[in-house]
């Protein structure tokens, strides 16, 4: 595998050591990395998964408005973030790889190095809690 | 390809007995092509001497930077060969996502830290980012890339046929709770390394004085004894020695780093030293 760029290394080395879960993507929207806790809501383990395509990880978890209603893979946060190049923020409802039916609220945004070079993105999240 | 180590000192000088067999001046190390391609990998304080070495020796210098710390940039105003008219003088460093890399170079050249302007500099001086594609400079081919070290930073590769030196002087890469990583392709300067002939590598800290610097951009023997022995490179030079490291201390690291890579012929860099690739 190619040389990761300084930038994807170290968001990985941090996200290693937060108990938020990350979900760390490059610039073609790949997953390459998400932590622990990430893996915790997902149902899955990266040892187990490694890198996915987008258009894989992107639908494998069935994700959907609180509503219900199936959500297109370039309508999510993280692939706003990455295609847009903007920010972006949702709640999704999706079902985990261990069959758990779960909401999350999502915070995503594009990473860029110098130069404005485009790098990846970063998918931030938090179950929400039922009320 | 000729490698001369000008300044091997990091952070700052420390010029006296007790270092006088390492050196005491900063980062400088120059690369001669067979060619008389001049190449020198920073322009710490030992710069300076290598200014008086050339002479006219050469009309055209290429500088490469591996980041702007003081330690790395100090002898530039020192550098006879900025001041000759017949010159041509080409900088290179890390791309800034905020400014150019006149913007930052002019902090250091102007009053009060300098009393000359850069664009007041009588060689010909041009300003470029740093290749991060293989660009040939003379006889040289230069690649670059981002390595982990506060700050915008890159380490460098230099081939010629054949022959590879990789310059990591100030380079963390086993910053973060996990260390070393097991898939090359996520260990910060791995490309950059990967099987050269020689690899100038940061070596500051003994493992017990890094544990409480982790953070600050640098390498214990541990460190640069995995990351050498990863990247499968042929001879390692320990650089970037601690100010308050005297000359046996030195030794004592080299030896400690010899010994965590097995295989691979360790050395410090010592001031003055020109190693043949």
């Amino acid at each position: 595998m190619a040389q990761q760029p300084i930038e994807l290394i170290l968001f990985r080395q941090l996200a290693t050591n937060l108990a938020v879960p990350v979900f760390l993507v490059d610039e073609r929207g790949d997953l390459v990395f998400l932590n622990e806790a990430a893996g915790d809501l997902l149902g899955i383990r990266f040892d187990d998964v490694d890198q996915l395509p987008f258009e894989r990880w992107a639908t494998m978890f069935r994700p959907r408005t609180p509503e219900g209603e199936l959500m297109p893979a370039e309508t999510l946060p993280l692939s706003l973030a990455v295609l847009e190049r903007r920010p972006a923020h949702d709640t999704i409802s999706l079902t985990g790889a261990d069959g758990v039916d779960r909401t999350i609220e999502v915070t995503a945004f594009p990473l860029e190095g110098g130069g404005g070079r485009l790098i990846g993105a970063v998918a931030m999240f938090w179950e929400r809690e039922t009320p | 390809m000729k490698v001369t180590f000008w300044g091997t000192r990091g952070s700052i000088a420390s010029a006296g007995p007790a270092t006088a067999r390492y050196g005491g001046n900063t980062a400088s190390v120059q690369v001669m092509g067979r060619d008389g391609t001049c190449v020198v990998l920073d322009a710490g304080t030992g710069i300076r001497s290598l200014g008086y070495a050339l002479e006219d020796a050469v009309d055209r210098i290429d500088i490469l930077l591996s980041h702007l710390h003081m330690d790395h940039i100090q002898g530039l105003g020192f550098f006879g060969p900025l001041f000759a008219p017949k010159v041509e003088v080409h900088i290179w460093g890390p791309p800034s996502a905020t400014l150019d890399l006149r913007a930052r170079l002019t902090r250091y050249f102007s009053p009060p830290l300098f009393p000359v302007q850069l664009r007041d500099l009588p060689s010909r001086v041009e300003l470029h980012n740093a290749p991060d594609v293989p660009t040939a400079i003379g006889g040289l081919l230069v690649t670059s890339a981002t390595v982990i070290h506060p700050g915008p930073t890159v380490g460098y590769r230099i081939e010629e046929d054949g022959a590879s030196v990789a310059y990591l002087p100030d380079h963390e890469p086993a910053l973060g709770p996990i260390g070393l990583p097991d898939d090359p392709a996520w260990i910060s300067g791995f490309e950059l390394a990967s099987e050269v002939s020689l690899l100038v590598h940061d070596a500051q800290y003994f493992p017990d004085e890094r544990a409480t610097r982790v953070g600050w951009g640098h390498s214990s023997t541990v460190e640069v004894a995995a990351f050498a022995r990863r990247a499968r490179v042929g001879r390692v030079a320990c650089f970037h020695h601690d100010p308050a490291h005297d000359d046996a201390t030195i030794d004592r690291l080299v030896t400690e780093v010899g010994e965590a890579a097995p295989g691979i012929t360790v050395i410090g860099a010592r001031e003055g030293e020109t190693l043949e690739i």
